[in-house]
């Protein structure tokens, strides 16, 4: 439960940080270190360069205005979590943030280093694309924006290039007339889920004109599933039941040593109709 | 403090030195030592055709690299086997560094010593073992079908074969009105304290001497074998037990190749050497338990009293047996609980598998037992319709009827004759306890929410404080401190405050003036361990007779210098005077150095133990039949174990959707004899109850069918966060105090754990209208079982 040897870096400024990152083919980004650290005492990555960016300047922020919030790649969930600004503007980021590991974890890891370590079994990833938003990373290249259905490719890999940091995640808000709901189901409280659903539902006029739900767990990346057609004529038993059966048709769901792939259809399933239901709810509160 | 201590819920001394990272374990102790690591079988069983250390050798920090061809003498002879038992007719250990052949993953094959940790663990990835792959028997049925052998001399993979029988079983079973045939199964979970097994060793080349300090439950133990296997005398080695965070009987087990490689490493590199496991290591490479089949016959009447009962189980040992048979043998005997069974026959095999060993963990063999027992109760009112309750009330040994003989042979090879007990009385308080009388009302209230209980019931009873013996010595100093050993090791249970008010209250000095020192071989060399739940029991009882020896001393001395009969003391506060008569008083500390007769005045204080200030000068200062000090030693060695007993009662709630399980309410009743302090026995309740949940909806080890662990790391190995378990136990005590000891204490350690599978079982199977017959259980096994009796229910063929 030692690391191997690795280099270390304590860039002080972002271009410090991306020359670092792009001196080694074997670099890590330190954040938080709540994912990296274990895989290195575990002997299951061996970086060979560290780049802790810890003492970057300016990176900590969580700010929430009318088009969204934005979190900086410093920002503790423990941070974000504690923001009412977030909770009023898009309050899908706090409900899902309650659900990520424990108090001391959410205390030193980061959203935005959750984000982009890409699990699919994490709350982040998942919420992130099902609200559509995006991140900011800086390379050798420059600043670019890569949005949330891009960022994604495969089980824990996102479209960051090599030398790039992510330094922020956006969030866009919660549109008026838009309900959101979040549930998930792990086997100790705090643990990754066996099934996590989220959803968003947009109404007008008493109609369902949006119905969107995320998925975590139950395939092997972070997946988003449109239920509007389902939901477009009542929110009823049939019509959740409806939408749970649409859902599960793009979901694949494995089994592992805590939950059969039947087990977690089935949560999927429940999950879907109840955060579809509470979303609704939500928004016609709104 | 002239109250008495005994049955006060003192707090703690232990806690703010530990609380506040003021421990020192194994790890804390600083010597500056070298690093050992360990390379481990990456492969359930296999035959070793080479290994290669080459590459090891020129990483710089690297002082030693060993392999089996580097031992000798007894330390290439296999680990001992500590309990030979006769039925254990195949018992085979393993050696400290594999010989030709591995067992299971995580079994020692190679050695580093290295600067550190590091250095010692880039080492361990380089060395290279070539492996000749043979099949794995992983699990009891493998092992029971005996396609593949772990050990090539051991046919069927049998490592022991019992048979214990009171009366004729199968006689009273085919007379008896009713029958059931019944299965039950249990799965493996491990002890996990939060402080691994960890070991340092320095040898004193100019003296001849070994210092072992090391994270065990038996200082003792440890000494004899590392002694025994060094070549050494056991004067030349001294075992120092420090903090240990955590045991749960894992650090029982000794020794640990680990304990004699560190010491051959100190021994031949002249060298502190340390070792401390890490997590992983814990998981692969200490000891596991629980895992067993079990096969019931029961026989009836209409009132469900038990006619005959013929139970055949099939024990998984893993690859190895140094520690017997030891929980087979609990759970063949203590399953018969607080009932009267009526013939009895109770077979096991225990069996071998490519797996980590099996040994001892809090409950060790009991909760087995008492989940095939109660829930066989169950099963009995589910088919004849009565109440669950009613059913155990009619089997319960009566309190006019102790002691009760079994006819059974204990693990420790004595009788298992209950000492003293009130089962109907527990069985009420349990009853009112939980609101067993009213539940139904609750579920209907429930049920009108759309929310699904149940409540589960289970008793258990526990042989506790096994033999040989322990020992105590009691110090009292010249400044009126006492200074007390016992040779067990403590883990965590509070000894130095429950053993501290036992001297209180028999010496009549203040509890602050004792110190307890425990697990030191320099202080106490013979003593047994810590285990079956013996601490109080044993020590408790040591330590008291110990103390009444030293108080008999003290009034001996204190009558001739205050010229008053003995009789007529009292010692309260540390300060012996004559009843009736306050003014007329020495201190204790006087006492002590009146004790000690002296040449060489160093003090005041001592000034009046000189020659010319004391005693007759026509008398030799040292009275032939006495000794100088002021002290008190003892031992304590019961004729057989005394028997706690307790019941548990639980109601869950089960999601009808989600198939979650969760703990609405839990109670205990609880008899453990005389309570020394209630606060750490209710603290071992709580303890115990968090682990029984754990082994009921959490814990299991998951191996494949290729021997590797899958969850070898505390994320995937799931014990309950405090989150999981009830925010409050109910508890209520019942005191029979045993008649085998002086002050009248059960055992109380390992009670907690016993009846949660049990119980919880019983809650599920009433909330859920299925049966349970396997734990632990997840939401998603509760949810495929649904989905198995939705089937089972809607087709016509008899299910059973």
């Amino acid at each position: 439960m030692k690391p191997t040897a690795f280099d270390y870096a304590r860039p002080e400024t972002l271009e410090e940080a991306v020359q670092a990152l792009g001196s080694h083919p074997d670099a890590k980004v330190l954040a938080g270190g709540q994912s990296l650290v274990p895989l290195m005492s575990m002997r299951l990555a061996a970086p060979a360069l560290i780049v802790d960016i810890n003492h970057l300047p300016g990176l900590d922020h969580v700010t929430a205005d009318a088009s969204g919030v934005r979190i900086g790649a410093l920002a503790r969930h423990a941070d974000v979590l504690a923001s009412a600004d977030v909770r009023r503007v898009q309050p899908l980021v706090s409900l899902a943030l309650a659900n990520v590991a424990h108090p001391t974890i959410r205390n030193r890891g980061t959203t935005v280093g959750s984000i982009v370590h890409a699990d699919a079994a994490a709350e982040m990833p998942m919420v992130l694309q099902l609200l559509g938003g995006s991140v900011d990373v800086v390379g050798s290249g420059g600043r670019r924006t890569i949005a949330a259905d891009e960022l994604y490719v495969a089980p824990l890999e996102s479209s960051l290039a090599h030398d790039e940091v992510a330094v922020e995640a956006f969030f866009p808000a919660l549109p008026a007339g838009s309900g959101v709901a979040f549930e998930e189901i792990s086997r100790r409280h705090g643990d990754y889920a066996m099934c996590g659903v989220a959803a968003v539902v947009a109404v007008e006029d008493g109609r369902v004109t949006s119905a969107r739900a995320g998925y975590l767990s139950v395939s092997d990346v972070p997946t988003v599933v449109d239920l509007t057609d389902a939901l477009a004529g009542s929110v009823d038993d049939a019509a959740l039941a409806r939408a749970a059966e649409a859902a599960l048709a793009q979901l694949e769901p494995e089994s592992d040593i805590h939950a059969t792939a039947a087990y977690r259809a089935h949560l999927a399933k429940v999950l879907t109709a109840r955060v579809l239901t509470a979303a609704h709810d939500h928004a016609r509160e709104e | 403090m002239s109250t008495k201590l005994m049955g006060e819920a003192v707090q703690r001394v232990e806690d703010d030195r530990l609380l506040r990272g003021g421990g020192q374990y194994v790890d804390d102790i600083d010597l500056g030592a070298l690093h050992l690591a360990v390379v481990r079988s990456p492969h359930a069983h296999a035959r070793i055709r080479s290994i290669d250390v080459d590459a090891v050798l020129d990483i710089e920090g690297v002082h030693a690299v060993w392999t089996y061809d580097d031992l000798d003498g007894a330390m290439a002879e296999p680990l001992p086997l500590l309990i030979p038992h006769p039925t254990l007719t195949h018992g085979r250990t393993q050696y400290a560094l594999a010989r030709d052949e591995v067992n299971y993953v995580g079994e020692a094959i190679a050695v580093v010593v290295a600067d550190d940790r590091y250095v010692a663990e880039d080492a361990v990835g380089r060395v290279v073992v070539d492996f000749e792959l043979l099949p794995a028997v992983v699990g009891v049925e493998a092992a029971r079908a005996a396609e593949n052998l772990v050990h090539d001399d051991v046919p069927g993979n049998i490592a022991a074969r019992s048979v214990q029988q009171n009366g004729d079983a199968e006689a009273g079973i085919k007379a008896a009105p009713h029958t059931l045939s019944l299965d039950f199964d249990i799965e493996r979970s491990a002890c996990m304290p939060m402080e691994g097994r960890g070991v340092t060793a320095r040898w004193d080349t100019a003296n001849g001497r070994l210092q072992v300090w090391t994270s065990t439950q038996t200082s003792t133990g440890v000494r004899a074998a590392v002694a025994a296997k060094l070549g050494l005398d056991l004067l030349q080695v001294d075992v120092i037990t420090p903090d240990v965070g955590g045991g749960f009987g894992v650090k029982i087990n000794h020794p640990w190749p680990e304990e004699l490689l560190v010491s051959l490493a100190a021994q031949r590199l002249g060298r502190p050497v340390k070792f401390t496991e890490d997590r992983r290591e814990h998981f692969i490479s200490s000891a596991h338990e629980r895992a067993q089949l079990h096969h019931v016959d029961v026989g009836f009447d209409d009132e469900g009293r038990l006619l005959g009962l013929d139970v055949r189980f099939w024990h998984d040992h893993g690859a190895y047996t140094p520690y017997g048979l030891i929980v087979p043998i609990n759970a063949s005997t203590q399953l018969v609980g607080p009932y009267k069974t009526g013939p009895y026959r109770v077979t096991f095999d225990s069996l071998y598998t490519n797996t980590v060993i099996v040994t001892p963990y809090r409950g060790a063999g009991r909760p087995q037992g008492c989940f095939v027992m109660e829930r066989t109760m169950d099963a009995i009112a589910a088919y004849l319709g009565k109440d669950r309750a009613d059913v155990r009330e009619v089997n319960l040994i009566q309190p006019d009827e102790f002691p009760y003989d079994h006819g059974l042979v204990f693990q420790d090879g004595r009788e298992t004759i209950y000492d003293s007990g009130d089962f109907a009385a527990m069985l009420e308080k349990i009853k009112t306890l939980v609101g067993w009388d009213d539940f139904e009302s609750y579920r209907a209230e429930m049920a009108a929410q759309g929310r699904r209980v149940g409540i589960g019931l289970a008793a258990y009873v526990e042989g506790t404080g096994a033999g040989p013996y322990e020992g105590a010595h009691v110090n009292i100093e010249s400044s009126g401190k006492v200074k007390v050993a016992t040779g067990l090791t403590s883990q965590g249970q509070g000894h130095q405050t429950a053993f501290a008010q036992i001297v209180a209250d028999e010496l009549g000095v203040p509890f602050e003036d004792v110190e307890i020192t425990t697990g030191d071989t320099r202080r106490m060399a013979y003593a047994v361990g810590t285990f079956a739940s013996r601490a109080a029991v044993m020590s408790g009882s040591a330590i008291h007779l110990a103390a009444k020896r030293a108080k008999e001393k003290v009034l001996r001395l204190a009558s001739d210098a205050l010229e008053a009969d003995p009789e007529d003391l009292q010692i309260v506060d540390g300060v012996v005077s004559v009843k009736g008569s306050p003014g007329t008083s020495i201190n204790l500390g006087t006492v002590a150095v009146l004790s000690n007769p002296l040449r060489y005045a160093f003090d005041e204080a001592s000034k009046a133990a000189t020659q010319f200030s004391v005693g007759d000068a026509s008398k030799p200062p040292v009275a032939e039949d006495d000794e100088p000090g002021l002290e008190g030693k003892d031992f304590y060695s019961p004729i057989r174990s005394t028997f706690a007993s307790g019941m548990h009662a639980v109601i869950v709630e089960t999601d009808p959707d989600t198939a979650e399980i969760t703990i609405l309410k839990y109670a205990v009743v609880h008899d453990c004899g005389t309570v020394i302090n209630p606060m750490i026995v209710e603290g071992q309740i709580h303890g115990g109850v968090a682990q029984g949940i754990g082994g009921a909806l959490y814990e299991k080890m998951a191996y494949d069918e290729s021997g590797q662990l899958l969850n070898a790391s505390f994320m995937d190995f799931l014990m309950p966060y405090v989150t999981e378990v009830p925010d409050s136990i109910d508890i209520d005590h019942l005191e029979t105090p045993s008649p085998l000891n002086p002050l009248g204490i059960k055992g109380a350690g390992e009670a907690g754990v016993i009846p949660g599978s049990a119980a919880i079982a019983a809650a599920i199977e009433d909330a859920e209208g299925l049966p349970i017959t396997a734990m632990p259980i997840s939401p998603s096994e509760l949810f495929e079982l649904r989905a198995q009796h939705a089937v089972a229910t809607t087709t016509p063929e008899e299910n059973r």
